[in-house]
């Protein structure tokens, strides 16, 4: 028997005042950014929705078409959209770092921790902290209240699951031993492992030989600075992680019909359902379609093969070849993206073909999101 | 050459740093290279640094230990070892070259000193990662290399310049002591002729922007770019070709096909997809050629990566380096 998966109707979703927030989520490079932009053009076109569109890292003529050259971590409008509003935004992670550190401490406090060397490689490269902050200018944009919906791209991780945990991650090392240890240290003015016990001496010389004494003032005092502007920031991300769980948000895994990805976008399936989270569908992007139905590779390349025995030295074999390499892919991508239909049966699925070329200004986004509400 | 350099031959890479954009087929072609580097009875060593498990999954072997480990054998008979390498566990290796850690090497692990270190400090990390990498090249036994070659599987294009320039991270957060001289070592092996950084692609718009970026980056930093490995590449039908449904139709009636208005047109909507995407692809060549660096191209694997596809592989690129 086959099983039979629900269409997800896309119009039906983005359409609906009770849909605040949409994320995209699924791993890198399975168009995850066309994907949010054309379903937030469609929303503010046809559905006359004022609409907002946070990207993570868009291709750059993408980014032109919507009016992101510049990078200033505020949404700006989109031009030369029909009907309703649409703005654009595209992550900076340092400056919501920034921000968040200026919004909980004071100038002096913040100066200080900005010019701390920790914290510079930190707010750059911390594992998860763009997952972290898209969270946070997501929460940021929800409390402005501007827009009828914001949807969200989440960031090309190695997995598509930092995007989850990054929070309980950063509050795990905000509660860390180690991290308590520095804190303690520093505010009672003893050196950093004076606490430990005289068994720990031999320790504490080892460790003072290999990473020098300025080392150590400058993890301890960034460790101080970071408990007494971070606190508010762990009840932060728990308030973000609830407010993802609400039935106003909407997620959709996107992947593409390549192995890692439906592998990606399974265990993604997973967690969501198993965080509670409103996953709503998922959107299988690059699906290519064969035009000539009902002649199969083998006969395709049989034909080419034939009109080379007779001295047909015309394109169609040719033609016939690309006609049976398409047909194989099909059924490649077919038999893979069948993986995730079997896995998580019951999520609503839609389609998109694979373009020839690449996306690049509003026109193609509009018939992306033709596709993405109307499939073949 | 300035005139008072010594007329030396500059001596070929044998650190070879494999980055791309995710989704280009980089461990791939990592490991195609770490084949085609082995000469007979010479021996490569493949190495991952971001916990993946990618090279055990394509050799198709158990999880890889923090030890170097046989893996497969390239075509003439080098072998090709591999590793995966973990942060803690290399920074311990180092420790336990100067210090008798002992007790206070549990302490600290059992701390989450190791982690917390390589939270707030990223550099650190990528210093102990890229600082196994030298002393697995620089490995000598009676007085040979152990390795010809060690290719590095490194992060994706977005982190690898990060990850490469050492120094600068570790000056930033090391002023003194061995953890700085450790880097200032790394650091020198890198930015030399015996190293090379390969950047795989595909013809797609954002892999080739990537590559571009980093090239340019990598540049900047004075790390030494290596070639551009297209990977993935299809055998070009219908070149500038004209296809029409007269023609189409008469031929197919030839070999006996369907000539319905359906499958005619429908042939002729693939032929012209496929030739759109034809001449992006041929965009995209144009621009990496821009780069100045030499390009590679390597064929698309027909039926997926397995042993077979990686030898095809590392046979093209041995033909090439």
């Amino acid at each position: 028997m086959t099983q039979v998966i629900p269409s997800l109707d896309v119009d039906a979703l983005i359409g609906n005042p009770c849909t605040r927030v949409v994320v995209c989520c699924g791993s890198g490079g399975v168009g995850k950014t066309t994907t949010a932009a054309s379903l937030a053009l469609r929303a503010a076109e046809e559905h006359g929705r004022d609409t907002v569109v946070l990207t993570i890292d868009p291709a750059r003529r993408l980014a032109q078409s919507l009016g992101l050259a510049e990078l200033d971590n505020t949404p700006r409008r989109v031009d030369k959209v029909d009907g309703g509003r649409l703005d654009a935004m595209m992550l900076d992670m340092k400056r919501t770092f920034d921000e968040v550190v200026l919004s909980h401490t004071t100038p002096e406090q913040a100066a200080e921790i900005f010019s701390n060397p920790f914290y510079q490689a930190m707010s750059g490269t911390f594992a998860g902290t763009q997952e972290y902050m898209a969270m946070e200018k997501l929460a940021q944009l929800r409390a402005r209240g501007d827009w009828d919906l914001i949807v969200v791209d989440t960031p090309p991780s190695r997995s598509a699951l930092d995007f989850l945990d990054a929070p309980a991650r950063l509050a795990r090392f905000l509660d860390g031993r180690m991290m308590r240890l520095l804190t303690a240290s520093s505010r009672g003015g003893h050196s950093v492992f004076s606490l430990m016990t005289a068994s720990m001496s031999f320790f504490t010389r080892t460790i003072n030989k290999i990473l020098g004494g300025r080392m150590l003032t400058d993890i301890a005092t960034f460790a101080a600075s970071l408990d007494s502007t971070f606190g508010g920031f762990r009840t932060r991300a728990e308030a973000t992680y609830r407010a993802l769980q609400d039935p106003q948000t909407a997620f959709l895994v996107v992947a593409a019909p390549e192995p890692d990805a439906i592998r990606e976008a399974i265990y993604f399936t997973r967690r969501l359902t198993e965080e509670r989270m409103p996953l709503e569908g998922m959107v299988l992007n690059r699906s290519h379609q064969v035009s000539a139905a009902g002649i199969s590779a083998q006969r395709a390349l049989g034909a080419a093969e034939g009109l080379a025995e007779a001295g047909v030295d015309t394109f169609t074999a040719d033609v016939l070849r690309v006609h049976a390499r398409l047909t194989t892919t099909v059924a490649t991508e077919e038999r893979i993206a069948a993986r995730y239909g079997a896995a998580c049966p019951q999520v609503p699925q839609v389609r998109v073909p694979a373009f020839p070329t690449d996306v690049h200004d509003l026109e193609d986004l509009r018939k992306v999101a033709v596709n993405l509400t109307a499939p073949a | 050459m300035p005139p008072d350099a010594a007329p030396e031959r500059p001596a070929a890479p044998h650190v070879h740093v494999v980055t791309g954009k995710g989704g280009t087929g980089k461990t791939t072609v990592a490991a195609a290279l770490a084949m085609a580097l082995a000469p007979p009875g010479g021996r490569t060593l493949l190495v991952e640094v971001e916990g993946r498990q990618s090279i055990a999954s394509l050799f198709d072997t158990a999880p890889l230990p923090y030890a170097e480990r046989h893996v497969g054998t390239a075509p003439g008979g080098g072998e090709v070892f591999a590793l995966a390498v973990d942060a803690e566990d290399a920074l311990f290796e180092y420790l336990s070259m100067f210090y008798k850690l002992g007790r206070a090497g549990k302490a600290l692990r059992k701390l989450g000193a190791i982690d917390f270190a390589t939270t707030i400090a990223p550099g650190l990390r990528d210093i102990l990662l890229t600082g196994k990498v030298k002393e697995a090249a620089t490995r000598r036994e009676h007085g040979r290399r152990i390795y010809d070659a060690v290719v590095l599987d490194a992060p994706p294009t977005g982190r690898v310049s990060k990850f490469l320039n050492v120094t600068v991270e570790a000056s930033k957060l090391a002023k003194a002591g061995p953890i700085r001289t450790h880097s200032d070592g790394v650091a020198r092996l890198l930015h030399s002729r015996a190293t090379a950084v390969h950047v795989v692609t595909r013809l797609e718009e954002m892999p080739v922007q990537e590559t571009a970026d980093t090239v340019g980056e990598l540049t900047a930093l004075k790390l030494p770019v290596g070639n551009v490995i297209v990977n993935a590449v299809s055998p070009p039908l219908l070149e500038g070709a004209r296809v029409t449904k007269a023609g189409l139709r008469r031929d197919l009636a030839k070999v006996g096909l369907p000539t319905s208005a359906a499958v005619v047109e429908g042939l002729l909507a693939e032929a012209r997809d496929h030739q759109s995407r034809l001449a992006v692809e041929a965009g995209l060549r144009e621009e990496l050629a821009r780069l100045d660096h030499p390009v590679v191209e390597l064929p698309l694997l027909a039926d997926g990566v397995d042993a077979s596809g990686l030898n095809t592989l590392a046979e093209r690129l041995r033909e090439t380096l």
